[in-house]
């Protein structure tokens, strides 16, 4: 796929996004980040109903280059994790915004979601880059 | 290595490659001011022939095993190591205490760890093994430190049977690990079960050793039971010699196996450098320290070997790293590869065999009470009328080391002597060292 970043999403710099709904979020990595990372080959994930906050590790992703955190966009507490992603990590690098997402969360405070950057902004902070 | 030439021509040969005139214009970039002008304060050399005679003169007061009668264990064990061990480490390709830099242009290094992986995974019965670590008490840090990551607990429960070194080593890592180290003290020279369960609750690792280091055989079994009732990972500290004949931690449900290599395949070289093993089951595989070889197929469909995993090793991932110990013990691991291939399976069995009934004949033969009533594979306690310390220094003015003095590291045990028996000391060496017990008035 080429280079996406869908309008319906938020953004931090860390290149992670969330899809809001009503009190729960979706987290994911963005295209940028899949394509910095490389083939990505492991997810390890939160456990279900640990509280994760904005700005901290809740993950590690494994590509073949490098091992990195996953930095929250926003603070929650984790409802689900994508077990497809930890079967077959390279739904990350496939698909990053649909069937490649990370974890779905509920919101514990849903006003950090100002502080997130839109599409157009985040694509011009990855541009600039 | 017996000779290495240093003549002019020699050192003008570098200077040129280099590519500098003089030894001085090398040193140019070193500011004057941080130079020592003057030669360095040593003595006079001494001429190759004078030399000789001084290391000769120096190395006459060791004491080896040659020197004495030895039944010294405690940890390192006075197996014997075939020629071809040493033939196979010698050969200039091999010839290397490390990984190579750019691993994957030494593809016979790589097979050579690849393989000795394969053998620890057989011996343990495990899934997965790190291509050596230092030691067989660095294993046992970086295997707290794995199981603080995998199960995010704080604590580890070490059972004071374990190697004291080893303890001393895992005490000196826990606080830069971010954790606590709780002791269980023995129970008639073994481990309570019902102890590790009630500890293992809230606990990272259990670590237990087997057989431990009075000799004594754990309930090893019961005790990877009770740490994985109560969530921590079962991690058995084990003597790769005595996997011939007692069964594999994977088997009875460990996690987590580590160890001295030293047994198989390393001579006794003064208590080091030896090596250290580390496998764990599958699950555990991102969180193994060190370095692991891969196998894998080359672009022409060729089997070729890799370093695996490195994107969580230390150069790469500093803070996170699952260990700051990502160097190995190769050219002693591949030792140890050659011994257990060299001895198999059967080899392996009838070497812990002839141990374990020299050292129950032993036991027979040596008038003192046993210092605890358990079975035990190769090493045992004997109590003696006085401190071992003073049996063990006039036993040895006698010509016979009779073994380890217990004392020193476990306080109120002045009076225990551990006695060690290999495949190396006959019937005959037993009756002796019976005869000199008697003598000193053990």
């Amino acid at each position: 796929m080429s280079e996406t970043y869908p309008d319906d999403l938020r953004y931090n710099k860390e290149h992670d996004w969330a899809r809001l709904s009503e009190d729960e979020a979706t987290l994911g990595i963005t295209w940028h980040a899949q394509d910095a990372l490389g083939e990505v080959v492991h997810f390890e994930p939160p456990q279900v109903g640990s509280e994760i906050s904005t700005g901290e590790s809740y993950g590690e992703i494994e590509s073949v280059k490098a091992v990195s955190d996953l930095i929250s966009p926003l603070s929650g507490e984790i409802l689900e994790v994508n077990g497809s992603v930890a079967d077959a990590p390279e739904l990350i690098n496939a698909k990053p915004y649909e069937s490649g997402w990370l974890v779905r969360i509920r919101m514990s405070d849903p006003t950090e979601i100002d502080a997130l950057l839109d599409a157009k902004t985040y694509e011009a902070w990855v541009a600039d880059q | 290595m017996s000779f290495l030439s240093l003549t002019a021509a020699d050192r003008q040969a570098m200077l040129d490659t280099i590519g500098v005139e003089t030894f001085d214009e090398l040193l140019s970039e070193i500011p004057a001011a941080v130079r020592m002008e003057r030669p360095l304060d040593l003595e006079p050399a001494l001429t190759e022939s004078e030399l000789m005679s001084h290391l000769a003169e120096l190395a006459s007061r060791n004491v080896d095993v040659n020197a004495e009668l030895s039944f010294l264990g405690a940890g390192v064990y006075d197996h014997y190591v075939p020629a071809i061990v040493d033939a196979i480490l010698e050969r200039g390709e091999l010839l290397t205490a490390y990984t190579p830099y750019q691993p994957e242009m030494s593809q016979g290094v790589l097979q050579a760890i690849f393989e000795y992986q394969t053998a620890i995974c057989e011996l343990t019965g495990l899934d997965v093994s790190n291509a050596s670590g230092y030691d067989g008490h660095t294993v046992a840090a970086d295997a707290c430190f794995l199981a603080k990551n995998a199960t995010g607990r704080s604590k580890v429960v070490v059972a004071e049977t374990v190697d004291p070194q080893t303890r001393e080593v895992i005490a000196t890592f826990a606080p830069g690990f971010g954790l606590d180290v709780v002791e269980i003290p023995h129970r008639d020279g073994v481990t309570d079960p019902s102890v590790v369960e009630e500890l293992a609750a809230d606990a990272a690792a259990v670590i237990f050793q087997q057989p431990n280091f009075f000799g004594c055989l754990e309930s090893a079994p019961d005790l990877a039971a009770a740490a994985s009732s109560g969530g921590a990972l079962a991690v058995a500290r084990v003597d790769p010699l005595s996997l011939g004949v007692l069964e594999a931690p994977g088997v009875y449900g460990c996690d987590v196996a580590i160890g001295e290599g030293q047994a198989a395949g390393s001579s006794l070289s003064f208590g080091g450098p030896h090596y250290g093993f580390l496998a764990a089951r599958d699950e555990f595989l991102r969180r193994m320290p060190g370095r692991i070889v891969g196998e894998t197929v080359d672009v022409d469909g060729e089997r070729a070997y890799v370093l695996a995993l490195q994107t969580r090793e230390q150069h790469i991932r500093r803070e996170k790293a699952t260990s700051n110990i990502t160097t190995n013990q190769t050219l002693l691991a591949l030792g140890g590869l050659v011994f257990l291939s060299w001895l198999g399976p059967d080899g392996l069995r009838e070497i812990g065999e002839v141990s374990m009934a020299l050292a129950d004949h032993a036991k027979t033969l040596i008038d003192l009470p046993l210092a605890f009533e358990q079975p035990t594979f190769r090493e045992f306690g004997v109590r003696c009328r006085r401190p071992a310390r003073e049996i063990v220094s006039d036993a040895r003015s006698l010509g016979v080391n009779p073994g380890y003095a217990l004392g020193g590291d476990y306080p109120g045990m002045d009076d225990v002597l551990l006695i060690a028996l290999t495949e190396r000391r006959t019937v005959e060496d037993i009756e002796r060292l019976a005869d000199v017990l008697r003598e000193v008035g053990a």
